[in-house]
């Protein structure tokens, strides 16, 4: 599959050894990930009603992906009968070259880009920069990212492991219109940003973005944000691209009701993100004229075919599961080579990338099954399940070794970790053996945990190390 | 095979009708969270955000906005009840075609607010104007009337028609893309005044 594996990177065990030794690093890790973990129980916690939304969605993703060729002829038929334009790739490589050409026959060499995770996953910016075109990033955290020729390593806060200090030096050093007094106040940068941005946004002509959800039998396209940068990059230019997996389709409009709670209180920790936007196809007199649909396969139509690891096609990108996860704290995001980190990373990457690599081999060990990430998950992704069913299905010895190594040394002997996960353990077995109301884990049965911890796991395989 | 029979072949089959099939999701979850007191929720909500919430009677409001007014012109989209602002001198108001980057604010009505979230909606129609007008100005005064509260995210999807261009405003716009520190008023209108009727 097409996902191109980043340059030269290493398989999961000696990224995160890196990682786990810079301390600055993991100092940003920890404090941001922590704060995330606190805000979104509060925001969950105001909700009598998570689990019924939780088994919802679960239940609506369910459905749409059982009948997923009949929800993407309707969502086809819709967006094109609302003066859209519908378009498939197959790969990385077809996504590209159909929105170069789109942005080639506009006649313009510069576009705006709303943070997409599908467009990371196709390299677009580098597709679009070999044809002559810049991408320039619009979110703040992307565009962080992006002058520092970094990559993302949060799916939400992407340059998480940025502190204050080193944006600023950043922005003195890349960004021409930052003033020389800048200081590091989170304000002020954001400031600099927006004067940089905004001439950007009102001359652009073309704009890229994703999507966090379309609605087939209407249509209708939805973009969900915190900066505004998205509704600029929608809704001033002439031309829009959106790029979106498959997956992201939901049957009608009456859904949104279910994954407009979900998803922001699961991911910003707010009760509603500051902005969403909805269009659909092109509206005479307001926003882009023309409105080209890229809908990807790029592995996802495998991943469907598997029973087991399909389920992780349901997922909404909140990140909520990295921020509970102790390998991605200690490990950060870069460790995974691509762009979903964390959790869910290391069930789709494998999938949608296919088995081939190093690093896609080492993946499903990036983990310790401590199941956090499936309490978590608003849509209920069995996680540790996908794991081990993608275990089984890894090339085994040398990878396995390599990456328990690493697993290891990131887990290796924190004793605040050790509690941590005992304590994650405990709330398994609590789950399997007592009814919990109202917890997450009551729409559906706790898969049989595994038999013994990843520690002792560890311990007891490690000798072939 | 083109790349979308391709996909779509890879996708099938499919048993079952899907119609029947959604009719039969569960949705045990609840249609909104608060029964009562939705005008207090509401204003409570967004204040949260920290958006300035003004409760005025109708027959207030045109002082009020004109107190909320900064130097400079706002624009006013058509369809906005002439009432509203008829304590401000109309040279200050401008149209909807006017030059976006030098008003200095706008003044609006909405579809809808979702007073569980704090949430105004924009459908764009009439007293609200194109998506840039909300968008492009810094200072968004937004005039919301009681019958357009509704409880909770599902009550207001029921209400609103999503084929229109929508716009969900939650507070002004916002990072936390910096250490995970909240900083308001990023690309859309740093400033969002809301005056519930
Ligand atoms: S797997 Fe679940 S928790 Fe993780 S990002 Fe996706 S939806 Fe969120």
């Amino acid at each position: 599959m097409t996902m191109p594996t980043y340059v030269g990177m290493p398989a999961f065990p000696k990224a995160a050894r890196a990682a786990v030794a810079d301390t600055r690093l993991r100092g940003n890790l920890a404090h941001a990930t922590g704060t995330i973990r606190a805000r979104r129980a509060a925001a969950v916690a105001e909700l009598d009603d998570w689990a019924e939304l939780r088994a919802a969605g679960k239940a609506i993703k369910d459905h749409t992906l059982a009948h997923l060729a009949h929800y993407l002829e309707l969502l086809e038929e819709r967006v094109t009968a609302a003066g859209g334009t519908v378009h498939w790739a197959r790969d990385a490589a077809e996504a590209n070259a159909i929105v170069t050409r789109l942005v080639r026959a506009t006649g313009e060499t510069e576009v705006v880009k709303v943070k997409s995770m599908a467009t990371q996953e196709t390299g677009l910016n580098e597709a679009l920069a070999e044809a002559g075109i810049t991408a320039h990033e619009t979110d703040l955290a992307e565009l962080i990212v992006q002058l520092g020729d970094d990559r993302p390593s949060h799916i939400l806060v992407p340059a998480i492991h940025k502190n204050r200090a080193e944006i600023r030096a950043l922005f003195r050093a890349r960004m021409p219109s930052a003033p020389d007094d800048l200081t590091d106040d989170p304000a002020a940068l954001a400031e600099a940003a927006r004067r940089h941005l905004r001439a950007k946004f009102l001359s652009a002509k073309v704009a890229v973005s994703g999507a966090n959800f379309a609605i087939a039998d209407t249509g209708t396209v939805l973009v969900v944000e915190s900066e505004g940068n998205g509704r600029m990059c929608l809704t001033l230019p002439d031309t829009l691209i959106t790029v979106m997996g498959i997956e992201k389709l939901l049957p009608t409009a009456r859904d949104l009701e279910v994954f407009l709670q979900l998803l922001p209180r699961s991911s910003t920790a707010e009760r509603m993100n500051p902005y969403t936007s909805a269009w659909t196809g092109v509206t005479p007199g307001d926003g882009p004229q023309a409105f080209h649909l890229v809908l990807l396969d790029n592995g996802r139509t495998a991943t469907h075919a598997d029973p087991v690891g399909r389920q992780a096609l349901r997922c909404i990108r909140c990140s909520a599961c990295l921020n509970v996860c102790p390998v991605y704290a200690r490990a950060g995001g870069h460790a995974y080579g691509s762009p979903y980190p964390g959790p869910i990373g290391a069930i789709l990457s494998p999938q949608i990338r296919g088995i081939g690599s190093e690093v896609d081999a080492s993946l499903p060990f990036a983990s310790s099954l401590c199941g956090a990430c499936y309490e978590v998950c608003p849509v209920a992704i069995d996680i540790p399940e996908v794991l081990v069913h993608l275990r089984a299905r890894a090339p085994k010895r040398p990878a396995e070794r390599a990456a328990m190594g690493a697993a290891g040394w990131a887990l290796n002997s924190a004793a605040r970790l050790a509690a941590a996960q005992a304590l994650a353990g405990r709330g398994r077995r609590f789950a399997r053996h007592a009814r919990v109301p109202r917890a997450w884990t009551d729409t559906r049965d706790v898969p049989v945990p595994p038999a013994e911890s990843f520690r002792a796991w560890w311990r007891r395989t490690r000798d072939g190390s | 095979m083109t790349a979308r029979d391709d996909i779509l072949a890879r996708l099938r089959p499919a048993g079952g009708d899907p119609a029947a099939a959604y009719a039969a999701i569960p949705r045990p979850y609840l249609r909104r969270h608060h029964e009562n007191g939705l005008l207090d929720l509401a204003a409570e909500r967004i204040a949260d955000y920290r958006a300035a919430v003004h409760r005025v009677t109708e027959a207030d409001l045109p002082a009020a906005l004109a107190a909320a007014f900064r130097p400079g012109a706002y624009v006013v989209p058509d369809g906005l009840p002439a009432a509203w602002t008829a304590g401000i001198d109309a040279a200050r108001l401008a149209g909807p075609d006017a030059d976006l980057e030098w008003a200095a604010g706008t003044v609006t009505g909405c579809t809808a607010v979702i007073a569980e979230t704090g949430t105004i909606v924009l459908d764009h129609g009439p007293g609200q104007g194109r998506r840039a007008l909300t968008l492009v100005p810094d200072h968004h005064l937004v005039v919301v009337r009681a019958d357009q509260i509704a409880a909770d995210v599902p009550d207001a999807l029921a209400r609103i028609d999503v084929t229109r261009p929508l716009t969900f405003v939650s507070g002004p716009s916002a990072t936390s893309d910096i250490e995970l520190s909240r900083v308001e008023g990023v690309h859309g209108p740093r400033t969002l005044e809301v005056f519930l009727l």
